[in-house]
């Protein structure tokens, strides 16, 4: 189980690569890899805020939940902060179980959880100004089928 | 003694982003009420608090928790990871 939080970027393909050697007798590796969004066209870049006192215990956290739900082998999350561009990684999960169904299912679980329980903030930077990106209902609803 | 934290637009509100108060309040709820009298800008950023989040010692809580011995409380809008 590993957390780790940085401004600076990172490679999904090596960390997927490295992350595998640390796996052995696995049958399933799932990963997912979030990528800043540029909706229209229109946002030169994103800030992301985090309450570094709180960030890597409330990950951990949903980390061992998951681990212990889904009989977890290994796990990984990196998240960034700081100033980053349209196109640029902003998080990885990867999970590792026997079967598929459940690093699948732990996976989702982690976005969900990170969404919205991992103290992040993102402010989007566009030529008419800045704006803290709203948190949306349907994310705290994504909670509820856990 | 107590340390006050605040991220994203709650901190642009209240200007700064760690404050250390010297405070009376039982609950985050007093120590809201407390803030919104003190100045304008406190009661700008705490008028709507179903838009707002609070961590007590970097746990997310509630706005009825109690105070005793706790040395950080933090507030900031609805997390917005992943």
């Amino acid at each position: 189980m590993s957390v780790r939080v940085q401004s600076d970027p990172f490679d999904p393909g090596q960390e997927l690569s490295q992350f595998s050697q640390l796996v052995t007798g696995a049958g399933a590796i799932v990963t997912f890899t979030g990528v800043v969004r540029d909706e229209d066209g229109s946002l030169d870049h994103m800030l992301i805020e985090h309450y570094p006192a709180m960030t890597g215990p409330a990950i951990e956290a949903i980390e061992t939940q998951a681990v212990s739900r889904w009989d977890l082998q290994a796990s990984l999350v990196i998240h960034r902060y700081g100033t980053l561009a349209p196109g640029d990684h902003i998080m990885m999960v990867a999970t590792v179980s026997r079967h598929r169904a459940n690093a699948f299912s732990a996976a989702e679980f982690l976005m969900d959880y990170l969404k919205s329980r991992a103290p992040f903030w993102k402010k989007e930077f566009t030529a008419d100004g800045a704006s803290w990106v709203a948190a949306k209902d349907k994310d705290e609803d994504a909670l509820k089928r856990w | 003694m107590i340390d006050v934290v605040y991220f994203a637009w709650v901190r642009e509100r209240i200007g700064v982003p760690k404050e250390t108060l010297d405070t009376t309040a039982q609950t985050v709820a007093q120590l809201i009420e407390e803030l919104k009298a003190r100045e304008e800008r406190y009661a700008l950023a705490f008028a709507d608090i179903s838009a707002l989040r609070v961590a007590v010692d970097q746990e997310l809580s509630t706005f009825d928790a109690p105070l005793a011995g706790v040395r950080e409380v933090a507030f900031f809008p609805p997390m917005t990871g992943g």
